[in-house]
């Protein structure tokens, strides 16, 4: 383990971006995002959790894929490059983390993601400790310690110093680009440092969302969940908007489409949604035809579906976006507490 | 020695014109001799109304510099009232454009009737003039759509 | 609350109305979301707050569809929502049971957690009938506390009076929230340079993530199927992909609503990026105000909007530029 004083921050910065690209969260216009680094951007690691999750450093938003070109009678057809420059993603916390290992499973699984797979190769990840945890989060009920996240390098940030661990070979090489700044923690450090992680975990054990009991959820629920009658009385304050989806650090689905740029085609894929109408849409239609059934899609695939298919992982990391952002109040603990056999004890 | 291949600036206009009376001022203009600049395409409409602000927004995004859109004089709308409509709509997407930082006499509407062949003609030199001044749209360009 | 709970209660009880829209408790103290309640037994949840700031008029639409009569809670500025949609044909008056809630400014968490307060468990001073005007919050942290004032809505401090335009019963006391210019926020950006308001508002709406909630919780946003959702429209509505398409969208979707816009605010109460979405549709209401007469959708039913109308001697487009 290794120290440094908070101060350095822009150096470590710096020195990071000067044989890579960086992506921090980055304040512009109000809210926090994650953004590449420069110079004049305004870096916040206190903001907990950024709008967006940082899975955009992995699986954009959008991406081109192809360019078909037409030049006279000539048509070419130009594959997007994979990526090649390696990059550090500063600042992603322990939910977020987790959610690229669900990422993980879907895109790196045969067939092999081959745009993912090159970013994930190329990307190491420095995950920050929560320090101050907040009433939406529940990433405890998936198991993960925001303590303590298992990323690449996992950074502390107390009082003036940033402790900093190295845990995989991408880890220590990031360690050594920057070692000019860092320097040895000793046995006082490491006493400071598990003083304050015991202190974040107190403070999860009182988060009103502690004691959620996913009892009843991930495999073999699918007869049970899917023709319950509750779904029919959960959707309606459903806008049926993506915000849930696109600020989820797991939510995977995308969409292909072809871009008319007058002189060729452009295709690229873009985050879909499965609140949207046209989610999977095919010639005959769609095989989701209400709002009932297509809310249902999501919380079945992150709670049934998902754990069905990858040994009991749920697609849900408990970062709390959806109870944050939903513009109706709406979010997944609420479904999984409508579903509680006790029915949906209450909070508060 | 080389010569320096010079990037000349050729505006991509566009004009929409309502079929009763720009289309045909057009017409005339031609067939009085009249010139107005090449950069200048045509796309014909059954009346100034039809243009809908998606239009406009369509064409600068597939990279025209200017767009203008044409129809009969006040009054004069072969369907009565569509020109009103459209001058309503115009105004306020024009005042949008401005509000969000678009350069200002990059859209505008004129009202062209059938016997003003010349009005036709000087009205497409004078705004191909401007947008030339203007230069490049920038702003509200889909980089997808560049060469 | 307890008195438009019984109200409801007895309406419900009586036969008047076959189900009641309004807000259930959240599991937070903080998100309440809206609901039907169909039964007497499920009203225990039904809640009345300074986070029920969701509009219900639109919830209208899908509810004049049911059976029977629905009784709705609308909050002064929600009332001019459903007005439109009434003039519009999107409603059913005969449907509706509209009970007046009384509005004293309503709350945006967004705010209340940048001011730092987090971790909260309880929330004290949010009640609909509680006046002292400061909140108070049990967090993790420590209590904290904040002028009702300052964690309001944008759209309160601009609200339009505490009138409600349409109701069958008016249930407590609204307060005025206003303390600010409706048009302010706008008069400032027009009065930016060009290349200032361009770098604003690509700095804004670059954080756009086409989530589609402004647009599919506008109570004026009604159509069935939306030009950005066809598959025939090939900017697709779901991609991110270059600055030009948030623009067109934003724009096209303020213009759409243009002479039917209320100016409800619930676009930039919905966006999960905060982006003032409600400066293009008040841009608009500016212009439209200006240039055709003031005019103030949902303010009485059955009038022609400012953009389905004209009159012979309007100003030609491209002159806004020179009245300064």
């Amino acid at each position: 383990m290794y120290k440094m004083k908070i101060e350095n921050m822009n150096a470590l910065f710096r020195t990071i971006s000067g044989t890579q690209d960086l992506i921090t969260p980055i304040r512009s216009a109000g809210q926090t995002n994650f953004g590449l680094w420069t110079e004049e951007a305004s870096v916040d690691l206190h903001t907990l959790k950024t709008a967006k999750s940082g899975k955009d450093a992995f699986f954009p938003q959008s991406e081109n894929l192809y360019t078909c070109l037409r030049k006279g009678q000539r048509l070419t057809i130009e594959p997007e490059a994979l990526r090649e420059r390696p990059f550090t993603v500063f600042g992603m916390r322990a939910c977020d983390v987790r959610g690229v290992e669900v990422l993980d499973r879907v895109f790196l699984a045969e067939p092999v993601d081959t745009f993912y797979a090159a970013r994930r190769s190329h990307g190491t990840i420095v995950a920050l400790a929560c320090h101050e945890p907040e009433e939406s989060c529940f990433c405890q009920v998936f198991g993960t310690d925001c303590a303590e996240a298992c990323a690449d390098v996992t950074v502390w940030m107390v009082g003036d110093m940033l402790y900093w661990k190295e845990l995989t070979e991408k880890g220590i090489a990031l360690t050594e680009t920057v070692g000019a700044l860092l320097e040895g923690a000793d046995a006082a450090d490491e006493a400071a440092l598990n003083v304050e992680k015991e202190a974040i975990r107190r403070i999860t054990e009182q988060l009103p969302y502690t004691g959620l009991s996913l009892e009843g959820w991930g495999r073999d629920a699918t007869d049970v969940k899917f023709h319950s009658p509750v779904w029919e009385m959960l959707y309606h304050p459903c806008l049926a908007c993506g915000t849930c989806t696109f600020v989820c650090p797991t939510c995977q689905c995308y969409d292909i489409k072809d871009y008319d740029t007058g002189h060729g085609v452009q295709r690229y894929r873009c985050w879909d949604s499965c609140m949207y109408s046209d989610f999977t849409m095919m010639a005959h239609g769609n095989n989701r035809t209400s709002q009932m059934q297509r809310f249902r899609q999501r919380f079945m695939h992150k709670l049934v579906y998902f754990p069905e298919n990858n040994e009991g992982m749920y697609s849900c990391v408990g970062c709390g976006r959806c109870v944050e952002k939903c513009p109706e109040g709406l979010n997944i603990v609420k479904v999984i507490k409508a579903f509680a056999p006790e029915g949906g004890e209450r909070n508060g | 020695m080389s010569i320096e291949a010079k990037e000349i600036f050729k505006p991509r206009i566009v004009a929409f014109c309502c079929n009763w009376c720009s289309y045909a001022g057009a017409d005339l203009a031609g067939s009085s001799r009249l010139t107005y600049p090449a950069d200048v395409k045509i796309i014909r409409v059954p009346c100034s109304c039809r243009v809908n602000p998606m239009f406009i927004l369509r064409a600068f995004e597939k990279g025209a510099d200017g767009v203008i859109l044409c129809g009969c004089h006040p009054g004069d709308c072969h369907y009565t009232s569509g020109n009103y409509y459209a001058r309503r709509r115009m105004t306020l997407l024009f005042s949008m454009l401005e509000f969000i930082g678009v350069e200002q006499g990059r859209t505008r509407v004129e009202w062209v009737s059938a016997a003003e062949g010349a009005k036709f003609s000087r009205t497409m030199n004078e705004f191909a003039e401007k947008i030339y001044s203007l230069g490049k749209n920038v702003r509200l360009e889909d980089l997808r759509c560049r060469n | 609350m307890q008195e438009l709970r019984d109200r409801v209660k007895a309406l419900l009880m009586d036969g008047t109305v076959d189900r009641v829209l309004g807000w259930k408790a959240g599991d937070l103290p903080y998100n309440p979301e809206a609901a039907y309640f169909e039964t007497p037994e499920s009203l225990t949840e039904f809640i009345y707050d300074g986070f029920c700031g969701a509009n219900l008029s639109k919830m209208m639409i899908e509810a004049s569809k049911l059976e029977g009569r629905t009784l709705v809670c609308l909050k002064p500025c929600d009332t001019y929502s459903f007005n439109q949609l009434l003039t519009e044909h999107h409603v059913d008056r005969n449907k509706a049971y509209i009970i007046g809630v009384a509005c004293k400014g309503k709350l945006d968490i967004e705010k209340i957690h940048a001011f730092g307060i987090k971790g909260i468990r309880r929330i004290r001073g949010s009640e609909a009938d509680v006046a002292s005007g400061i909140l108070q919050f049990e967090t993790i942290y420590g209590e904290k506390s904040c002028a009702y004032a300052d964690a309001m809505l944008e759209r309160c401090h601009v609200c339009k009076g505490k009138e409600h335009r349409i109701y069958d019963e008016l249930i407590g006391e609204s307060k005025e929230t206003k303390d600010a210019d409706r048009f302010a926020q706008v008069e400032q950006i027009e009065a930016m340079s060009p290349d200032k308001r361009f770098a604003y508002f690509q700095k804004e709406l670059s954080k756009c993530i086409r989530c589609n909630a402004c647009r599919n919780v506008c109570p004026a946003c009604s159509c069935r199927k939306c030009v950005f959702d066809s598959t025939r429209f090939d900017s697709a509505q779901k991609a991110n992909v270059d600055s030009f398409e948030e623009k067109m969208f934003h724009i096209i979707r303020a213009f759409h609503v243009a002479g039917r816009c209320t100016d409800c605010g619930e676009c930039s109460r919905v966006c999960p990026q905060g982006i003032p979405l409600h400066l293009f549709n008040r841009k608009f209401i500016k212009d439209i105000n200006a240039f055709y007469g003031e005019f103030q959708a949902g303010e009485d039913i059955d009038v022609r909007g400012p953009l389905v109308s004209y009159a012979l001697d309007d100003r030609k487009p491209g002159q806004t530029a020179e009245r300064g």
